[in-house]
């Protein structure tokens, strides 16, 4: 059967399709430029599918109610931008720290502060890792283009489910406000990942026991008949908490394994021209499109350039960015900040290429000139 | 059981408080798979790490936010926030007013000691004015708060005060508090002796358990009595009990607009 279902929609509008197709059926929020769109949709599309929205009294009520409905076993979402991100922060670790999975969108907007609420920037990279505290892992994912949005928002929860996790669909203003024409895969098409639940009865259920050979537990719902105990404190299997180095270090270093052994089935990415680039352009995003067209005309005019884009901005592709640097002269890493991902590469890179960057924080975009003189200025 | 002992001092009322909730719970035949308990953070917010029900301990002054989140994704669930007077009016009072104002069926029983327990006796929401605290070493300058005034005026239906000493009493306004078709508050006046009591000079536990039994006026008793009978005295008991559209179900109408159409 061929489907027609071909529309034209924001980032921001395909998010909430992606959301609903992957099973989303509770919102919870509070509205910022430039992820308002998010929440007017999900606030529109989800009673009519038997799911819920509330829109909080803050980002921290939003982010709060998200992981309280999750808990129930709903597929949960908030999104928010800058300020808004910021005030989640706290309740980000506390879903890490208690494994529970949910998704939380952040149409990156100018900053610091209130900056500039309708301009696009890139600048939350490093909070999207660092922004809460303590040592934890991190999935965060930057779509590029309006279709990328929906199938991205689509594998945030499927991310999410698999490993109980929070995920970060890392957005920005420009991805989430672009409009583009896309094809709505019918539900058939889709891979919808569940959290796993738990066998047997609820009266030896021990929440946080991770069975031989994995790293996840599985998670019964509240009101499944598992009575069981959530905390932010270091806790045992039952999910009580305890008061011990030993019990410390198991958890917190399981909450990083699960994510770290798994690198090659979360961390995703896009090549061009990569197999003779002596110049690598990394960039992500909104901005990877400047980069694209930038590199598309430098292969016309005959020069050796490439362009690597991690889709999975945390973890970050360590394996791939290592291998291309090994070969090439120089990378370029284009980003709408004052250099953030590039600490990344850098980190990765340790010396064996060039690295030059490109950042803005004017809040406008990186064109592909940009892009294509500073290309021309170091082959 | 294996829980025991727990971690309040000796004297603490908060497991008085707790007590009280477990028993209307059981005296109401309510099903422990469907009674989910939401804390914040501070001592009072450990009590549902002894009870035997889905619990949720959550992030300092946002239990109500997480509660709503329970409760709005599974109305089902009988769902009650314990919560202490810091994590409930300081921290958390934009998701108490709001809460409140939704009448979102959520029962909450505020741990009321007067002073941050938690983090060793700095002065909260509720200190009386002119009474010490760590970071009040000379005497508190901030006006408390009413705890039930200002969820009363914030739009909760049910509205009541109860305390350690009255625990008969508490019993019956939580268990009221549960059946009411929407946001309950009940404020139950703890003891801390540790923090509060020493600080203030309020003697013992015991000591603190007597000026609750002596300054405690019930508020149909205070009816018919003079402002002068009533100087320094306290109210407890029901202080509201109304009715008004509850937040899951005008969102079920929603829903069913759609659903029931097809
Ligand atoms: C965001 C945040 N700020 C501060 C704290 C520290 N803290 C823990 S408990 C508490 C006060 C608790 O007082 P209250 O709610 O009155 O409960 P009590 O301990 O007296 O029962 C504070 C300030 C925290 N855990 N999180
Ligand atoms: S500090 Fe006060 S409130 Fe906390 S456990 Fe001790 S007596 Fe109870």
């Amino acid at each position: 059967m061929k489907n027609n279902n071909i529309k034209l929609m924001q980032g921001n509008e395909a998010v909430v399709e992606g959301a609903i197709a992957a099973g989303m059926r509770f919102y919870g929020g509070y509205p910022i430029t430039p992820s308002t769109e998010i929440a007017e949709g999900s606030a529109q599309k989800l009673p009519r599918v038997g799911g819920k929205f509330i829109q909080m009294e803050d980002e921290i009520g939003g982010m709060a109610a998200t992981i309280g409905a999750a808990l129930t076993g709903v597929k949960a979402m908030t999104a928010t931008s800058g300020p808004g991100f910021s005030l989640k922060q706290e309740n980000i670790g506390y879903a890490a720290m208690a494994e529970i999975p949910c998704v939380i969108v952040n149409v990156q907007r100018h900053g610091p502060s209130t900056g500039l609420p309708t301009s696009p920037s890139q600048g939350d990279v490093m909070q999207a890792k660092w922004g809460t505290h303590g040592d934890h892992p991190v999935i965060a994912l930057a779509p590029s283009s309006v279709k990328e949005a929906f199938d991205i928002t689509v594998r945030a929860f499927n991310l999410a489910e698999k490993y109980r996790t929070p995920v970060i669909l890392l957005m920005d203003e420009i991805v989430g406000h672009m409009r583009e024409g896309i094809r709505i895969p019918d539900a058939s098409e889709l891979e919808i990942v569940d959290r796993k639940k738990p066998a047997g009865n609820g009266e030896d259920y021990l929440a946080y026991k991770v069975a031989e050979g994995e790293s996840v537990p599985p998670m019964a719902g509240f009101g499944d008949g598992y009575r069981y105990h959530v905390t932010g404190l270091v806790h045992d299997e039952s999910g009580f908490p305890v008061n011990s180095n030993a019990v410390a270090d198991k958890l917190c270093t399981r909450l990083m394994t699960k994510i770290e052994d798994n690198i090659d089935d979360i961390v995703t990415y896009e090549e061009l021209y990569m197999e003779d680039a002596e110049i690598v352009v990394v960039s992500y995003g909104g901005t990877a499109r400047s980069a694209k067209s930038a590199v598309k005309k430098a292969r016309e005019k005959g020069l050796k350039v490439g362009m690597f884009r991690p889709i999975t901005i945390w973890p970050f592709p360590e394996k791939q960015v290592k291998e291309f640097a090994q070969k090439a002269k120089g990378i370029i890493v284009a980003e709408l900040n004052y250099g953030q991902l590039v600490l990344e590469v850098e980190r990765v890179v340790k010396g064996s290429s060039d690295i030059f960057h490109i950042g803005k924080v004017d809040g406008d975009i990186i064109t592909p000139d940009e892009i294509l003189s500073k290309i021309e200025e170091v082959i | 059981m294996d829980k025991l002992p727990h971690i309040w001092c000796p004297g603490c009322g908060h497991g008085i408080l707790m007590r009280s909730i477990a028993q209307a719970i059981e005296n109401l035949g309510l099903d422990k798979d469907k009674v989910c308990i939401v804390s914040g953070i501070g001592c009072s917010s450990r009590a549902p790490g002894y009870m035997d029900f889905n619990t949720l301990h959550t992030t300092h002054g946002r239990a109500l936010a997480f509660a709503t989140g329970v409760k709005l994704a599974r109305p089902e669930l009988e769902v009650i926030v314990i919560t202490g007077d810091g994590d409930a009016t300081a921290i958390g009072g934009n998701h108490l007013i709001h809460a409140c104002r939704r009448n979102i069926n959520i029962t909450t029983i505020v741990f009321n000691n007067n002073i941050y327990g938690m983090t060793g006796g700095q002065y909260s929401p509720t200190t009386p004015t002119g009474e010490l605290g760590t970071t009040a070493p000379y005497g508190n300058i901030d006006r408390p708060f009413n705890i039930p005034e200002l969820a009363a005026a914030a739009g909760a239906t049910y509205v009541a005060r109860g305390t350690a000493y009255h625990a008969n009493q508490l019993i019956k306004l939580v268990e009221k508090g549960i059946q009411n078709k929407g946001f309950s508050l009940i404020e139950g006046v703890s003891v801390c002796p540790t923090y509060y009591g020493r600080k203030n000079k309020k003697g013992s536990a015991v000591d603190i358990m007597k000026w609750q039994k002596d300054h405690a006026v019930d508020v149909k008793v205070a009816e018919k009595l003079s402002p002068e009978q009533l100087e320094g005295k306290f109210l407890i008991g029901e202080f509201k009990n109304a009715t008004a559209p509850e937040y899951t179900e005008e969102y079920q109408k929603i829903i069913d607009r759609f659903t029931k159409e097809r």
